[in-house]
């Protein structure tokens, strides 16, 4: 099932905590309920980027492997 | 500048916007602030590194004095080659290397009646750091008239104390202390000692109300005198409530007129 998602954000090769803030800037840009798109690399960045997007309070839909990265589904609070 | 921030600002301020108090919001609050440091000594020197690292984006900086040897064990934003040079140039200096995100502006000036509002009247903040009882009474004075907000420092020997006064919401300095107190009953600046680490405890402090006030979190030091005690390592708050009769911040005001207090250290004695 594909999820319907209104920006991305590639952040392949960024490492932790950076990618986290990025991610965090770019959903502040955008309209509540809004679904952004994040593709991370594994280890460090899969393992606390959606840790940390929770915290801050969005809502993680889903993370869906893609190649040898992920791809994470969050929508904005 | 600080509609976007770029990728060397989200990378230099990316640990204080992780914060979910701060964010990118934040950090464009803090980036467009207009924050007035009085001396750039003891208190001003670690106050103004943390604002300037933290991305205070325009740093105005008072004092008329040069940069002296003795000044280096506790004035940590100044150092050995900038002796002579004036405090407030050598900041900048400083703040320049650190962040060059910071607009700085030097005031080669003493705060008089005269000068004081036109300075700090492009200011969101003002910080109190300097270290005579005239300069003192004239911020307070001049804030509470012009409304601005300011934190006062103070540091004697071993102790150290920061209060923040938000006119109109809050006690002023005066509502805790009426008037200075007579010239020679309280040492001079020059014969008072004090332990650097103290003026560090106290500047951060201050740094700190400063940041909460910009962004708008937390509660200030607001009718709450913090008092740290350096020699058993003691914080205490003592509760100030605002004075009715107060002469600058109650309603009917007995002084309307900024006042150039007599200076205490005799060097440096003035009539007015
Ligand atoms: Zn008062």
């Amino acid at each position: 099932m594909d999820i319907d998602y209104n920006q991305t954000l590639d952040l392949t090769g960024v490492a932790c905590p950076i990618n986290f803030v990025k991610t965090k800037l770019k959903l502040e840009g955008m309209p509540k309920d809004e679904v952004l798109e994040v593709i991370l690399d594994d280890g460090e960045p899969i393992m606390n980027v959606p840790k940390s997007v929770k915290e801050d309070g969005h809502k993680v839909l889903a993370i869906k492997p893609f190649g040898d990265r992920f791809k994470l589904y969050v929508k904005k609070q | 500048m600080t509609d976007i921030l770029t990728e060397e600002q989200i990378e230099r301020y990316s640990r204080q916007i992780i914060l979910p108090e701060i964010g990118g919001a934040g950090q464009k609050k803090l980036l467009r602030a207009k924050v007035l440091m009085i001396g750039a000594g003891g208190l001003g020197s670690p106050c103004v590194l943390y604002l300037a690292s933290a991305g205070i984006g325009h740093l105005g900086i008072v004092d008329s004095d040069r940069v002296e040897l003795n000044n280096l064990q506790r004035q940590i934003m100044h150092s050995t080659k900038t002796i002579g040079v004036m405090k407030a140039e050598s900041a900048k200096e400083r703040i320049n290397q650190i962040n060059p995100d910071v607009k700085v502006y030097a005031y080669n000036t003493r705060l008089t009646s005269e000068n004081i509002m036109g300075i700090i009247k492009d200011y969101d903040f003002i910080v109190d750091g300097s270290d005579n009882f005239p300069t003192r009474y004239l911020v307070n004075d001049a804030c509470v008239m012009a409304n601005k907000s300011f934190s006062h420092g103070g540091i004697f020997r071993f102790d150290g104390q920061a209060f923040t006064i938000v006119p109109g919401e809050g006690p002023c300095y005066r509502c805790l202390f009426s008037e200075p107190p007579p010239p020679g009953l309280v040492p001079s600046c020059q014969e008072a000692g004090i332990l650097g680490a103290v003026a560090g405890v106290v500047g951060v402090i201050q740094a700190n109300e400063v940041l909460k006030f910009v962004l708008g979190i937390g509660e200030l030091l607001v009718g709450r005198l913090l008092i740290f005690n350096a020699k058993d390592s003691t914080f205490r708050i003592v509760k100030i409530p605002k004075d009715e009769n107060c002469p600058v911040c109650s309603k009917a005001p007995r002084i309307t007129k900024l006042i150039d207090y007599e200076e205490f250290c005799g060097i440096r004695a003035k009539q007015k």
